[in-house]
């Protein structure tokens, strides 16, 4: 036997049932080790900030879950799409499963980034191109699910909810770019493949272990809401 | 396909033209929200000259959007829209042309009726014509994402207010831009780049949005 896995197999919601409660306990247990290492590290390894003081160490939480929001929503559209160009039902599913997760993260984004502007900017909001556009997202989020939730038929919302998502899909490069085109308040990127990072590579460590743990959480509580879902419309 | 398009648009305004209450009810909603800003804000005319750009775009943008929950709804009501969609001309084309019929009822009067806002505004006349650019760039873009909107929450309950959350969101680049022109000219700078993205954004939402508004139509008449 080759080792072609069969995913078509599990494309079956009742199959993927099992395999999806196995990856989340995975997930859940890596995610809680992940996360105490991350907040170790964060906040108590990494230095003090040269010009931000210790009001800086709110990064661990926020860049993450900035990176999340909007690769959850890049995993959400693309499930969508698969929905709508395979017509599996687990795709919809996956997408719907997605939806609060990705709203809990923009949430955090934006709510974080809030009490780190009050020290660092004097404000605990400014209209600025990134700051709104994330805003523009947690409605995108938003509409998504309050666009499921408003239709009775399940596959009709799957289908509903795919299109709304690959039309908002647009809004995520404009989130990611709006600090290099506008050149507004809010500072670039802190981390890039590219070039050396412009942190301590402590810091870095504790973004990194706490963007993992946040993704470990992501792929746990959407296996685990996907599983209710199953269990709701099968 | 083209004899089919200008079908649906003629229909649709005679139409419009048999019922201009509807129309004019978008119109003059459109003319009080932006009456109702001096109350509120207090009449100080710098100030007032100020906001006039993005008062008339806000107050643009959300009557645009009143108007959109009859853009399929009076059709899908009585089984025309079915019949459309089951017409051997391309749904995409149907789309656009009721998404047209639709803006020459509800955005062209606007485009219109700007001037007289920005008057009431005390907006410099040589930003009048920035404006109402702005508006003729934006407008039909607006129609174009509304469309995908309303096809989507057809029939639904709670359609109208489900509608504004998920398309306002959807609007926010177009309202940043189509006022940045104006407050651009204001500032003495050329608006030339925020009216070209307006026109970018309109080019891709003409080509893209009618095929969206089919499927959302397919998905919701099924």
């Amino acid at each position: 036997m080759s080792a072609t896995i069969k995913w078509y197999w599990f494309a079956s919601p009742q199959s993927f049932f099992p395999l999806a409660g196995t990856i989340a306990r995975v997930c859940w247990l890596g995610a809680a080790l992940l996360a105490a290492g991350g907040l170790y590290v964060g906040f108590f390894v990494a230095p003090t900030d040269a010009q931000q003081g210790e009001a800086y160490r709110i990064i661990f939480i926020h860049v993450p879950a900035a990176w999340m929001s909007m690769f959850l929503y890049l995993v959400m559209a693309s499930w969508a799409a698969i929905g709508l160009a395979l017509n599996t039902r687990l795709s919809g599913m996956m997408a719907s499963a997605i939806a609060p997760t990705g709203a809990l993260f923009t949430f955090i984004a934006l709510w974080t980034g809030a009490l780190w502007g009050r020290p660092t900017w004097g404000a605990y909001w400014v209209w600025d191109a990134r700051l709104t556009s994330e805003l523009v997202l947690l409605f995108l989020y938003l509409g998504f699910m309050a666009l499921q939730a408003a239709i009775d038929d399940p596959r009709r919302a799957d289908r509903a909810g795919a299109l709304l998502a690959i039309v908002g899909v647009v809004n995520v490069p404009i989130i990611y770019y709006s600090v290099q085109w506008w050149n507004t308040l809010h500072q670039g990127a802190s981390v890039s493949l590219t070039r050396a990072p412009s942190m301590a590579s402590t810091m870095l460590a504790g973004m990194l272990l706490m963007a993992l743990a946040f993704w470990l959480y992501s792929i746990a509580a959407a296996l685990t809401r996907v599983r209710c879902i199953i269990l709701e419309r099968e | 396909m083209i004899a089919a398009a200008r079908c649906v648009v003629a229909r649709d305004l005679l139409l419009a033209l048999r019922r201009r209450s509807d129309v004019a009810t978008a119109l003059l909603f459109f003319v009080i929200v932006a009456s109702l800003f001096p109350l509120g804000i207090g009449a100080e005319p710098n100030l007032l000259r100020a906001i006039a750009p993005g008062v008339i775009w806000v107050a643009a943008l959300l009557s645009s959007m009143l108007s959109l929950g009859r853009l399929f709804a009076a059709d899908h009501a009585d089984g025309t829209l079915e019949q459309m969609l089951l017409g051997a001309a391309p749904a995409g084309v149907v789309a656009a042309a009721k998404v047209l019929a639709h803006w020459l009822v509800s955005g062209l009067p606007l485009v219109a009726i700007a001037p007289l806002i920005a008057l009431q505004y005390d907006l410099p006349a040589p930003l009048y014509g920035t404006l109402v650019l702005s508006l003729l760039l934006g407008t039909p873009v607006l129609s174009l994402i509304g469309a995908v909107g309303a096809a989507l929450t057809l029939g639904l309950r709670g359609g109208g207010v489900l509608l504004s959350l998920l398309v306002l969101p959807l609007y926010v680049p177009v309202l940043i831009f189509g006022a940045g022109s104006v407050d651009m000219a204001a500032a003495g700078l050329s608006p030339q780049g925020q009216l070209q993205l307006l026109a970018a954004m309109l080019v891709a939402s003409a080509a893209f949005a009618p095929w969206a508004i089919a499927a959302a139509l397919r998905i919701s008449t099924e």
